[in-house]
């Protein structure tokens, strides 16, 4: 127990990330309402993210923005170690854009549902689906 | 060995496989049945063309396309290959005779697929006679299997539908479920499926494995109708007569023993089963079907399913002999693949004659038939003759045969197998040609006007039941076809 | 110009679905004809990169030129060129195939419709041809936002349907993402070829096995693998009929070839079967899919549902192949990706014909079909044939290689499961084919004197779907070629 916790304290992102993971997670399976599944979803995503922002991060790390004047004596100044690692970022960029697209799809589809049903509840739907059957 | 390479053996399976479409596209019955014809006979010449060459002792191979290495689409045409060809491709053209005279008699309805149907059936029973591995084997021997079932369930009604149901279950089921297995095992081994004259699987497996495989491939083989995988042949008794003739007397059923025999010399190899004693084992499995399969025969009054079980006890004839593994036993299971196939389709021609003609389907009700029917009956008499092995009829060189074979191998236990089943052949067949001629004026059932069936359907049973006699006489070339077959396969000098 | 062909693979849908979504707008009568001109160039295309790796080896291409590990590359090998023609092939005949069904249903969103076709498959095509393991999740989620789309668009269940899929689709996707992450932080690349020059090193590595692991669970969400199935039988029997045949076969497939391609050449073969117990409880899976694919698709009473539920036993059969761990089963697992896509295609075009002629594919309403659709029944036997596995259709051969996987690794289980599901298979075509030779009529003796009335569906339905028919016995006798010539030498050294 007295290791777990500094284990917590000093991975304290991580496990933020893991926490939020399993809300999103509990939300689009736990929930009844399509859209709180859809939020559920969102939150999901967004830990990802926050997980690869986390591994670009690096003690005593700076903005990777390279100071040089313009004929390229940038170089001489780098010291990765001193630079958060930009990689992640910017695939998060594109996650962000993928995550943004799907919720675009996924409120459209809710649209569609509730236009037919009348509701999104998915109970409700489900009872619905199955008097039609029934008939 | 001679070996010859030509694509002949394509054109005979493909002959058939062409004419498909054209009898699909034809308007009129004429010009559709012109053309089973024209395929059956020029399939049958192609076939015979291809005998003088063989009975010298040489083999026609082709290889049509090789799938992976040892997984070919091969044929290979050996002597018993074309024993098997010769018998099927020369009972189609007389079958589709009959089929032309039972057919109109009746006015069935989707006659154009009946016709199809059966082409394809013929095109998938020489690709299983002339099939030069295991491979190529296995797939026509699952094309038979389809093209058979619209035919088995010919009449489109709730029985046809049952019976084709079992049909198809036993024989898919036991294919794939036991041949398959078999199949991949061996090939996991071996990593061939080249047919040898000793087998290839020499020293790949311990006995019990060897067993196991055996049996999985005598009773996968459902076509054979090894008990208990035999019920689907009574079932498919429903299909139309011809049918039942050309495919559960000659095609089908016998395309069952032909892969039997040709997995138990090609694959596993005579000796290596002689040395292990396993060719016993199928001796009794097939023994407790002949036995067994007669006994029933005894008691059904319906003459097509009685001819049915009298074809279970036939079939397994075969396989006793092929697996007795001595010469003469052998030569008689192949021989009897030709003379069984004559006699048998005799019987079932006058069991649709009889029901053409009157309606009749049962034993029972056919008393003094023979005063209506005279020729027809005549044949029958022939017919189970030659089933039950008796002189002067082509039956008894293949029966003959089998004791010599029984003797040869020192098994006298399968001699009194043959005998007892001898006589209840005889006991069930006699009766209704003795009924159908001898019996008092109160006991007939028929006026003594003749009134026989359509030509069309008379002349091919007379010609069966007259070639049942000529074979008596003249067994050849069945008869050099086996003895070569055997020859090869035990490695003696050509006769 | 030859050099440029991996780039033109993706950018010909890409920039012909923003055109034909354009051209919704100005004269829609242009939209199918450019939309069938754009996939039969990417074929063309597709089908010249795949002699072009066969004469002369696999092609690494470096997107606008920048160089691996930094820039983004596309690799050509032997691996997915064979895929990437099946993929465009598939594409293309169901999109011929399902002309009348788009008209129909989609006759005022027939630019946004074959735009959503189109950039659909620059997923897909995109996702087997990257050499990124980061570009394939992006790829992936092209491919997986469009399907959604296209599922959606229909009717009745479908919106709701294609919700459920999306929310397992986005998990699905996103742990493959997660596992991105953890391959990044054990080795610092995303190149795929760099990464799997890194993993020998990294032997012991748990952050690795860890991302191994993550990956493939998100790979199994997406290919539907037992019991993550829930998703995908109510998403592709609830579809329009003209998206069902093209995602029906290729999602699935190429998802199990994303896991081919992750566990063959990111983790390579001695890292991914290094842990036994692993690949055992993924075999075991696989054969839990099988059977349990097999029993639920006894159970339908639908054909299009009853077809999803073979695709699970499918994947199972692909699945279970691959982590043998063996060639034979690898080989197999492969060969089976292209063999399934095909078999998949000529169901499901099988079923959107006889839907379009009867309105239904309930059991009960295709009495006598053999004698109204006889073109579209020969079409569909020859498909269930191949996926029975009987001889010599493709399926066969597949199916040839898996079992004899199985019994190299003595995975009996396995081998086993395979055949019960070609035993059931058989069943549950036959029960079809029962259904389709009987007559509504056919009670008494049947005597009948005229059987059905011919009414077979329009030729743009029938002539597809024999060409696909064929091309399952073509790609049989094939079989030798397509495995020594290409697959086998897509396989790492590692692998026994």
């Amino acid at each position: 127990m007295n290791d777990l916790l500094p284990l917590i304290a000093d991975k304290y992102n991580y496990w933020i990330y893991i926490v939020l993971m399993m809300l999103g997670l509990y939300a689009m399976i736990g929930k009844n309402n399509l859209v709180k599944k859809i939020i559920g979803m969102n939150i999901f995503q967004t830990s990802i993210i926050l997980f690869y922002v986390s591994i670009a991060y690096k003690k005593g790390g700076t903005l990777p923005i390279i100071m040089g004047d313009a004929h390229g004596g940038g170089h001489a100044a780098v010291h990765a170690a001193d630079y958060i690692n930009p990689l992640p970022h910017c695939l998060m960029l594109t996650a962000i854009v993928v995550s943004v697209a799907t919720l675009g799809v996924a409120l459209a589809l809710a649209i569609k549902i509730y236009r037919q049903y009348g509701t999104l509840e998915e109970d409700d739907i489900n009872h619905q689906i199955r008097m039609q059957a029934g008939q | 060995m001679e070996m010859l390479y030509s694509a002949k053996p394509l054109a005979a399976i493909l002959v058939s496989f062409f004419v498909v479409p054209i009898i699909f596209s034809s308007r009129s019955e004429n010009v559709r049945e012109a053309w089973t014809f024209v395929a059956a006979i020029l399939k049958f010449a192609i076939v015979l063309s291809m005998l003088p060459f063989v009975l010298k002792g040489g083999q026609i191979a082709y290889t049509l396309v090789e799938v992976l290495p040892g997984l070919a689409i091969e044929f290979k045409v050996d002597a018993f290959g074309m024993l098997f060809a010769l018998v099927s491709s020369s009972l189609w053209i007389v079958t589709s005779m009959y089929s032309i005279g039972y057919m109109r008699s009746l006015n069935e309805h989707g006659q154009t697929r009946y016709y199809a149907c059966f082409a394809l059936s013929l095109s998938a029973t020489l690709g299983v006679a002339f099939a030069g591995n295991l491979f190529t084997l296995y797939l026509f021997y699952e094309m038979l299997s389809f093209a058979t079932y619209p035919l088995v369930t010919h009449h489109q009604d709730q029985e046809a539908r049952s019976s084709g149901r079992k049909y198809i279950t036993y024989i898919l089921g036991a294919s794939i479920g036991l041949v398959l297995p078999a199949m991949l095992v061996i090939y996991s081994q071996t990593g061939t499926f080249e047919f040898a004259p000793q087998g290839f699987m020499n020293g790949h497996f311990s006995q019990p494995a060897t067993a196991v495989l055996l049996l999985m491939f005598v009773f996968g083989f459902a076509k054979a109708g090894v008990m208990p995988f035999h019920s689907w042949l009574p079932a498919a008794m429903v299909a139309p007569t011809p049918v039942s003739a050309l495919l559960h007397a000659v095609a089908v059923v016998k395309v069952g023993v032909f892969c039997v025999a040709r997995v138990i010399t090609g694959v596993f190899g005579t000796k290596m089963l002689a040395s292990i004693g396993l060719g016993t084992l199928v001796c009794y499995v097939a023994s407790f079907t002949i036995i067994v399969s007669s006994m029933i025969a005894l008691s059904q009054d319906g003459l097509k399913r009685r001819l049915a079980f009298s074809t279970i006890g036939q079939l397994s004839y075969i396989i006793l002999g092929i697996a007795l593994l001595s010469p003469s036993g052998m030569t008689g299971g192949m021989l009897h693949i030709a003379m069984h196939a004559f006699g048998k389709i005799t019987l079932f021609f006058c069991a649709g004659a009889i029901f053409a003609a009157s309606g009749i389907k049962n034993v029972s009700q056919m008393v003094g038939i023979g005063r209506r029917m005279p020729y027809t009956m005549t044949a029958f008499l022939l017919g189970s003759l030659s089933v039950i092995g008796l002189p002067p009829l082509g039956g008894f060189i293949s029966k003959w045969n089998l004791v010599i074979g029984t003797l040869e191998s020192g098994q006298i236990f399968f001699l009194f197998v043959l005998l007892a089943s001898s006589l209840m052949n005889a006991a069930y067949f006699l009766p209704i040609s003795y009924k159908a001629f001898f019996c008092t004026d109160e006991e007939a059932m028929f006026e003594k006007k003749v009134d026989e069936v359509p030509t069309w359907c008379l002349i091919p049973l007379c010609m069966t039941a007259t070639c049942s006699v000529i074979f008596f006489f003249y067994p050849q070339p069945f008869l050099q076809l086996a003895k070569l077959a055997v020859a090869t396969i035990i490695g003696a000098p050509m006769p | 110009m030859t050099q440029h062909f991996p780039a033109l693979l993706i950018i010909i849908p890409l920039l012909s679905a923003l055109l034909v979504s354009a051209m919704g707008w100005i004269d829609r009568r242009w939209c199918f004809p450019l939309a069938v001109a754009s996939l039969a160039g990417a074929l063309a295309v597709s089908i010249g990169l795949a002699a072009h790796v066969m004469a002369a080896g696999p092609i690494v291409y470096k997107m606008a030129g920048w160089r691996p590990p930094i820039g983004i590359v596309y690799v050509i090998d032997y691996l997915n060129a064979p895929v990437l023609v099946v993929i465009l092939a598939v594409a293309l005949l169901n999109l011929i195939s399902a002309k009348v069904w788009i008209e129909k249903d989609f006759e005022d969103k027939m630019g946004a419709y074959l735009g959503l076709y189109l950039l659909f498959l620059s997923g897909m095509v995109g996702i087997v041809a990257t050499g990124d393991a980061f570009n394939l999740y992006v790829l992936l989620e092209i491919g997986s936002l469009t399907g959604y789309a296209l599922i959606g668009l229909g009717k009745e269940r479908a919106p709701l349907s294609s919700l459920n899929y999306l929310f397992m689709g986005t998990i699905g996707a996103s742990f493959y993402l997660l596992g991105i992450g953890y391959i990044y932080i054990a080795t610092g690349t995303l190149n795929m070829a760099d990464i799997a020059l890194l993993v020998p090193q990294l032997e012991g590595s748990g952050t690795l096995f860890l991302a191994l692991i993550i990956c493939m669970a998100g790979l199994f969400v997406k290919m539907a693998l037992f019991p993550l199935h829930g998703w995908l039988p109510n998403a592709y029997s609830n579809a329009p009929s003209a998206s069902a045949g093209l995602i029906a076969p290729l999602t699935t497939k190429v998802m199990i070839y994303a896991m081919v391609r992750v566990g063959l050449t990111v983790f390579t073969p001695a890292f991914t079967f290094a842990r036994p117990l692993l690949s055992e409880a993924i075999v075991w899976l696989a054969i839990a899919a099988i059977v349990s694919g097999s029993l639920l698709a006894l159970m339908q009473r639908r054909l299009s549902r009853m077809f999803t539920y073979i695709i699970v036993a499918e994947v199972g059969y692909m699945v279970g192949g691959f982590w043998l761990g063996n060639k034979a089963g690898v080989t197999g697992a492969t060969l089976h990706i292209i063999n399934d896509a095909a078999m998949t295609l000529t169901l499901f075009m099988a079923v959107s014909a006889i839907i379009w002629k009867l309105g239904s594919d309930k059991f009960e309403d295709l009495q006598g079909l053999f004698g109204k659709m006889p073109f579209t029944m020969i079409g569909f036997v020859i498909a269930a044939l191949a996926v029975i596995g009987i001889p010599p259709t493709c399926g066969f051969f597949s199916k040839w290689y898996l079992i004899t996987g199985g019994i190299n690794a003595g995975q009996w289980g396995f081998v086993a499961a395979l055949l019960f599901s070609s035993l059931v298979n058989a069943v549950l075509f036959f029960r079809i084919f029962e259904i389709a030779f009987f007559e509504p009529f056919a009670e008494g003796h049947g005597h009948h004197d005229h059987g059905p009335v011919f009414n077979e569906a329009p030729v743009t339905m029938v002539a597809p779907l024999l060409i696909a028919a064929l091309s399952l016995i073509a790609l049989g006798l094939y079989t030798g070629d397509i495995v020594t010539k290409l697959i086998q030498l897509a396989l790492p050294a590692g692998i026994a």
